[in-house]
């Protein structure tokens, strides 16, 4: 049996990956799914933990989480479309300038 | 009503107004929505009178996921009054704009209720949840101006910025999770007695901080706020600025004070160094604007390091003062964005500095008004702003943070330049051009009205209202 | 046995989640997204939680990337990211942020929670059917009522949102 730390391990990894995802890339949607990357690591560091506690609470917590994400890719590429139907330009810094 | 659902009764009447609103929505008539508005606000109110007569008791449901104490209703009363200037705001605004439709009633009656379940959860996945209920449903909001591309753009770098949050969020509650075996928050502070320096717990609660940090706006986590309380309509950015951070401190509070007291020190530590960082750089930014919504969203930013000063001195006076200063910042926030959003000029939204150019002596009462609440902001006596920063300040100095406090005054006087430029223009410059005009609106000025009352309420009489508020805090601190 | 899955599906997950963040494009991204999922969903199985298992990839991997999928398909054929980098400068800081959030990881791993003994009487790991879809229904529709009623506002909130997008398009 693999312990549970290298699924803790593998999940910090995932996550760490999403993040520079989120701040490296230019296109919003590869963002937005670097975004949920981060969401699934989470999940996954969550599964771990209930099995290492013996406690079926966590796949609950993961399953909200799953909920959510549903969510926020209904809305958020909603969000994206509209914006793009707007103006046909598709990259966060040339949206509005990133100015003081 | 049944005596479980008595904690309830605020956020059912939220919740059962927005269900009702979508019935009549689809009902005719099929333009003009503006009773749908009226509708929402009552509702609204409803649940402010209702959360008032809930003061003093106490109570849980749902296995104890749901609480009601002082410090929930004392939110749900800044947040209920937050949404309901804001819905009197909205009405003739809207049609204005031509963006009145029944969603966009809906939409704000499901924020207000993802707001006062922050302040209600006892719980970090309900804290969550409810963090996203209002999230989605003001980055939807944020792009409804028509036709405005600024509008869309700031609906998505909301959207993207705050899912981005949302990540941190959830991975900080999956790691608390994983130390302590729970999310409830009672429970995590139990377990965090004896794990005070468990590396898992505290980047959990790192983590979190830093999801909370987006919500409030607070340095480095505020790069969305110009562009998002510009682009949005005034409306909605009035919601964003008082009602969405009040929620954010109710669950911050909750989460700093009750459930990582044992931690205080070190987060004290940090949002000392947050504090002096969010109103610096929020003040210093907000000196080169000229559109008045973006020099106000650097103000709101200035005005989180401010609340963050009552944070870091702690105890009843710096987290009753916190909870004073919430109260206080929405109704000037919502006054001067409520008077930005009466005046157009041309077709157009009177939002330069320039349109403000001899306003008062055509206008004298809105000038006044506005003057008013940019007084408030800048702490002026005997205005509610000045009360606030006086007890945030004093709680400062009381806890010996003595060069936290001078910071935050040297700050202040910054900020008054800025605000009282806008004063200037009003008062001691000619108009050119186009004139900037009130545009008609009962509901408008009523609003308007309601927080003048609000921020010389406070200013003369803060006394009682600084009282209540130090006791609502007293459940988080026993 | 289930260690060599585990290091093979490991390593693919984390070559798939470079992917999509190093690959300009987009649908290429999508592609290793789903690759990802799918190696999440089987170290679900490998943990012991079946029912989480298949909703993942029933919605990851069938609901929400089939609307990525089509979003890019409608918004951006074939286009990438080209030109110079206006944000040159803050891009250069994710790196160290990155190897910050690495460092964390050597942290997370020394916690009690792994060097510590299980608690006495806890196994790790679920007893028979623990994992399966009964506990957690149950779970879900007892201790978890409230947040369980707050996901169906929620849903009803994003609902109504693209509504009021749409319906703002068409105006």
């Amino acid at each position: 049996m693999v312990p549970e730390s290298y699924y803790t391990a593998l999940s910090a990894i995932l996550f760490t990956i999403g993040v520079v995802g989120v701040l490296v890339r230019r296109n919003p949607l590869v963002i937005f799914m670097s975004i949920e990357l981060m969401l699934n690591a989470a999940n996954l560091a969550l599964v771990a933990f209930g099995h290492r506690a013996g406690a079926a609470d966590a796949q609950v917590l993961v399953f909200f989480i799953m909920t959510v994400a549903a969510a926020e890719v209904a809305v958020g590429l909603a969000i994206i479309v509209t914006i793009f139907r707007l103006q046909r330009r598709l990259s966060v810094d040339e949206l509005s300038i990133m100015r003081w | 009503m049944s005596a479980a659902l008595v904690p309830l009764a605020p956020l059912l009447l939220v919740a059962a107004t927005a269900g009702l609103l979508i019935v009549l929505d689809l009902l005719p008539p099929r333009e003009g929505k503006g009773h749908l508005g009226v509708v929402a606000l009552a509702g609204v109110v409803a649940a402010l009178a209702g959360a008032l007569t809930l003061w003093g008791r106490e109570g849980r449901a749902f296995g104890g996921m749901l609480l009601l104490d002082n410090f929930a209703v004392f939110l749900d009363v800044v947040i209920c009054y937050a949404a309901a200037l804001v819905l009197l705001l909205s009405m003739d605004y809207l049609r204005r704009n031509g963006m009145e439709s029944g969603e966009y009633y809906i939409l704000v009656l499901l924020a207000t209720l993802g707001m006062m379940l922050m302040a209600q959860a006892a719980d970090l996945i309900v804290i969550f949840l409810a963090l996203e209920l209002m999230s989605l449903s003001l980055y939807v909001l944020a792009g409804l101006f028509r036709g405005r591309l600024t509008s869309a753009e700031s609906s998505m770098k909301y959207f993207l910025l705050g899912a981005f949050a949302t990540g941190f969020f959830v991975y900080g509650i999956a790691l608390i999770y994983g130390a302590t075996g729970t999310t409830a928050l009672d429970r995590i502070a139990a377990a965090s007695g004896g794990l005070q320096r468990d590396p898992l717990l505290l980047i959990g609660f790192g983590l979190l901080l830093v999801g909370f940090g987006f919500k409030i706006s607070s340095v480095p986590f505020h790069m969305w706020v110009p562009d998002v309380y510009e682009g949005a309509p005034t409306s909605v950015t009035a919601l964003i600025a008082t009602g969405s951070k009040a929620a954010g401190f109710a669950a911050l509070l909750r989460v700093l004070f009750s459930t990582f007291k044992v931690a205080q020190p070190d987060w004290a530590l940090l949002l000392w160094v947050v504090a002096v960082l969010t109103m610096t750089l929020g003040n210093v930014i907000a000196i080169a604007q000229s559109n008045l919504k973006r020099m106000l969203a650097y103000s709101s930013i200035a005005h989180v390091g401010y609340m963050l000063v009552g944070v870091v001195a702690g105890g009843a006076l710096g987290a009753g003062g916190v909870l004073f200063y919430l109260l206080m910042y929405t109704f000037t926030t919502v006054g001067a964005f409520g008077a930005i959003l009466l005046l157009e000029r041309g077709r157009q939204e009177a939002v330069e500095l320039d349109d403000y150019a001899g306003l008062a002596a055509r206008h004298p009462l809105l000038a006044l008004t506005l003057a008013l609440f940019l007084l408030s902001l800048v702490g002026m006596p005997p205005t509610a702003g000045f009360a606030g920063k006086f007890y945030v300040f004093g709680a400062a100095i009381r806890s010996g943070y003595i060069w936290l406090a001078v910071i935050a005054v040297l700050n202040s006087a910054v900020a008054a330049y800025y605000y009282l430029r806008v004063v200037v223009y009003m008062y001691m410059r000619e108009a050119e051009g186009v004139p900037t005009r009130p545009a008609p609106s009962f509901a408008g000025r009523l609003a308007l009205g309601v927080a003048l009352w609000g921020v010389f309420q406070l200013g003369l009489m803060p006394a009682p209202v600084l009282d209540l508020a130090q006791a609502a805090v007293a459940p988080l601190l026993r | 046995m289930s260690g060599v899955v585990f290091f093979l599906v490991a390593i693919l997950a984390v070559a798939s989640a470079l992917g999509l963040v190093l690959r300009r494009n987009p649908i290429h991204g999508a592609l290793f997204l789903v690759v990802n999922l799918g190696c999440v969903a089987v170290m679900y199985l490998l943990l012991g939680a079946e029912f989480l298992a298949l909703a993942q990839v029933i919605i990851y991997a069938g609901a929400i990337m089939v609307l990525f999928v089509f979003a890019i398909m409608v918004l951006i054929p074939g286009k990438e990211e080209t030109g110079p980098d206006p944000l040159r400068l803050q891009r250069l800081l994710a790196l160290p942020l990155g190897a910050l959030l690495l460092v964390e990881i050597a942290l997370i791993l020394q916690s009690s929670v792994f060097t510590a003994a299980p608690h006495p009487g806890v196994q790790p790991g679920y007893a028979a059917g623990a994992g399966g879809i009964q506990s957690v229904g149950r779970l879900l529709l007892r201790d978890y009522l409230l947040p369980f009623e707050v996901t169906s506002v929620l849903l009803l909130a994003a609902l109504v949102g693209v509504l009021a997008l749409a319906k703002r398009k068409a105006g």
